[in-house]
């Protein structure tokens, strides 16, 4: 080997406006692993996604009804609020390694909500991004927990560990769907939301058993977010008439509850250590357009830089 | 291919092992093979990757900070998506490196401590504002552009770890150039307003990311030993010329202007001429004038501190399954 410039190596990357776009995911532990082999040429592989590819169920021919069409909004407004929610920690998490495994839920989730929202629309003629950008307030439909706060880091975990748990509950249901795109949907997404919820349940773990002060916390996180669990179980007269299309959502409240109750077990928090009996549950309305107070500076803050140019691309 | 790992007086010699083992370090170099952890190497070589790794891990953690501001405001949700899978990369990168440089002794933690002090550099292009959504297209074409032409020689680099994690980085930073380049095309095939907004954002990161190849040969003060000890390949300005000719072409199919009106192909001496750098602007940056580098380690030291509670109850409950299970067994 001689110490010129290699060439080939230097065009390659200057071919990256040619090379094949791709987003791509890893983890810390992988990182890690990398460097297990000491001397040995480490392998590199690099888990490619291609990002349309990511629109799972994206098929053009399939219309969705407006009960839907409102359903899958539903789903989607949860997935991208909180996705939203979640990339204030990139840069800002305990560690690198939680940057990185916050970013992968934000991203995973932020995958759901364009394909809901893609079918979603589909129903109207508009896209993800119509919907995404140019719906005000009131027209997004997704639940208060996922438009809570990020707190300090046990409210995100309190908040990831609800929303982990149902979504796993609801997607699992939702793969039998007779709709076929929202079973594809769920069936692709009930296997990220796994890992999502392995995440949260880990730190529960470590937070209620680690410092006397990192339970305090977690106790706080869960007595501010319990309040916003009832909302994601209430059924509607939209649910009864999508029959076999989705679940109820109180259906899927027993298995929520099972999951629910193991996991704080595990952590030794009793329900009196965090249920506030002087707060209820929320009243909670996001499915009909009725938010908390979060919502508003949330879609300000997402929809700000696309509304100032109607009608681009970007 | 590496030498065979040497035994315990190895690691620390006296006297004429020190010769020897010096005379067989010059022979890898030489063969232009890899040392690897285990192998003897002179102090000095330690320490100068030590600087330049960490160095250079610092600038994927504080390079997170300038495109993670447009997150949560990017205008489309695949645009979203990538910019968030970018930011999350550089973070990877981040401790990719850190890992690479603690085979060399450091710890995670001083190194985490020298960033948080600003006792610790990083590159200072980190340091210059993100106004507006043409940035993150500016800074993936010219600062990851920039940032392979440096790196891909590194991935050569005569310290394994290093250069097989530059091989990994350089990968993802081909994705990353290729996205801001296609952030730029969308915005310069656009409405005139963000054909504007492109070629602003590029007026104001051309300059920054030729600087990032650092002062000019004549007046760079470690790149010759670098150079022997193969951990530098090319000196800083090859690498800003093969960089200008890579943009040219690319900067004609954007439709955009790279703002140097002297920047033509000279045919005698085979190089790029170009007006002379500013390079007052750059040790202004190198010395960290101006507040946006208080800014971004400020970031870092909140980001710090506030996880420090999140460390610790990890810690603890780690130490406390430990004792259960010894306890168990
Ligand atoms: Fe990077
Ligand atoms: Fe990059």
């Amino acid at each position: 080997m001689n110490a010129q410039l290699n060439d080939a190596e230097l065009a390659e990357s200057a071919k990256a406006t040619e090379a094949a776009p791709a987003t791509t995911r890893r983890d810390a532990a992988s990182i890690a692993a990398l460097h297990d082999a000491e001397a040995a040429d480490v392998h590199v592989s690099v888990d490619d996604v291609d990002l349309a590819a990511e629109l799972t169920g994206a098929d053009a021919s399939t219309t969705a009804s407006p009960d839907v069409a409102e359903y899958a909004m539903r789903l989607g407004d949860d997935a991208l609020i909180l996705s939203q929610r979640l990339g204030w920690w990139i840069s800002r998490a305990p560690e690198l390694e939680e940057d990185m495994a916050l970013a992968n839920i934000a991203l995973d989730l932020l995958g759901h909500a364009r394909s809901l929202l893609h079918y979603a629309g589909t129903a109207t003629g508009r896209s993800e991004d119509d919907l995404a950008y140019w719906r005000d307030e009131h027209e997004f439909r997704c639940a208060w927990l996922f438009e809570q706060p990020n707190g300090d880091f046990a409210h995100t975990i309190a908040r990831g560990l609800i929303a982990a748990i149902y979504m796993q509950e609801l997607y699992t249901a939702l793969s039998a769907s007779t709709d076929a795109s929202l079973a594809a949907i769920a069936a692709k997404s009930v296997k990220e939301v796994a890992y999502h919820r392995d995440h949260a349940v880990q730190w529960t773990l470590r937070l209620a058993g680690g410092t006397e002060e990192s339970r305090a916390r977690m106790l706080v996180a869960l007595t501010d977010t319990w309040p916003y669990i009832d909302e994601l179980f209430r059924d509607d007269e939209l649910h009864e008439r999508l029959g076999d299309v989705a679940p109820l959502p109180s259906s899927l409240r027993a298995g929520f509850d099972e999951v629910w109750s193991a996991v704080l077990a595990e952590a030794e928090i009793a329900e009196r250590d965090y249920v506030n009996p002087k707060v209820g549950h929320s009243s909670g309305g996001g499915r009909f357009g009725n938010h908390s107070t979060h919502l508003g500076p949330i879609l300000a803050e997402m929809q700000v830089l696309a509304r100032r140019h109607p009608g681009a691309t970007w | 291919m590496t030498l065979t790992a040497p035994d315990a007086s190895a690691l620390h010699p006296d006297g004429d092992d020190v010769a020897e083992l010096q005379a067989r370090f010059d022979a890898i170099i030489e063969a232009d093979q890899r040392i690897e952890p285990r192998d003897w190497m002179p102090e000095a070589y330690r320490k100068t990757l030590i600087r330049q790794i960490s160095q250079h891990a610092h600038s994927e953690i504080i390079g997170m900070q300038p495109e993670g501001n447009w997150i949560s405001r990017a205008p489309s949700l695949k645009r979203k998506a990538i910019l968030m899978a970018k930011v999350q990369d550089e973070a990877g990168h981040g401790l990719y490196l850190y890992s690479a440089a603690q085979t060399l002794g450091i710890s995670r933690d001083e190194m985490t401590e020298q960033l948080i002090t600003s006792r610790a550099r990083y590159s200072s292009i980190f340091n210059y504002p993100t106004p507006t959504w043409a940035d993150m297209g500016a800074i993936g074409w010219l600062v990851d552009g920039a940032a392979i032409c440096n790196q891909v020689p590194l991935c050569r680099a005569s310290y394994g770890p290093y250069g097989r994690a530059m091989v990994r980085i350089c990968k993802e930073e081909s994705f990353h150039q290729r996205q801001g380049f296609e952030i730029l095309l969308e915005l310069s095939q656009g409405t005139p307003e963000q054909h504007e907004m492109a070629q602003d954002a590029v007026n104001r990161w051309y300059w920054p990311s030729l600087m990032m190849f650092g002062p000019p040969d004549d007046e760079s003060p470690n790149s010759a030993q670098s150079m022997a000890w193969k951990i530098k390949r090319f000196s800083n300005d090859e690498l800003r010329q093969r960089f200008v000719g890579m943009l040219v072409p690319q900067a004609e199919v954007l439709g955009l202007t790279l703002p140097d009106p002297n920047l033509r192909w000279n045919e005698e001496t085979g190089q790029w001429d170009m007006s002379e750098i500013d390079w007052t602007e750059f040790h202004e940056v190198l010395a960290g004038r101006g507040p946006a580098n208080a800014q971004r380690i400020q970031h870092r030291r909140d980001a710090h501190e506030q996880g420090a509670w999140v460390r610790e109850a990890a810690a603890a409950y780690a130490e406390k399954q430990a004792a259960r299970e010894r306890q168990a067994a």
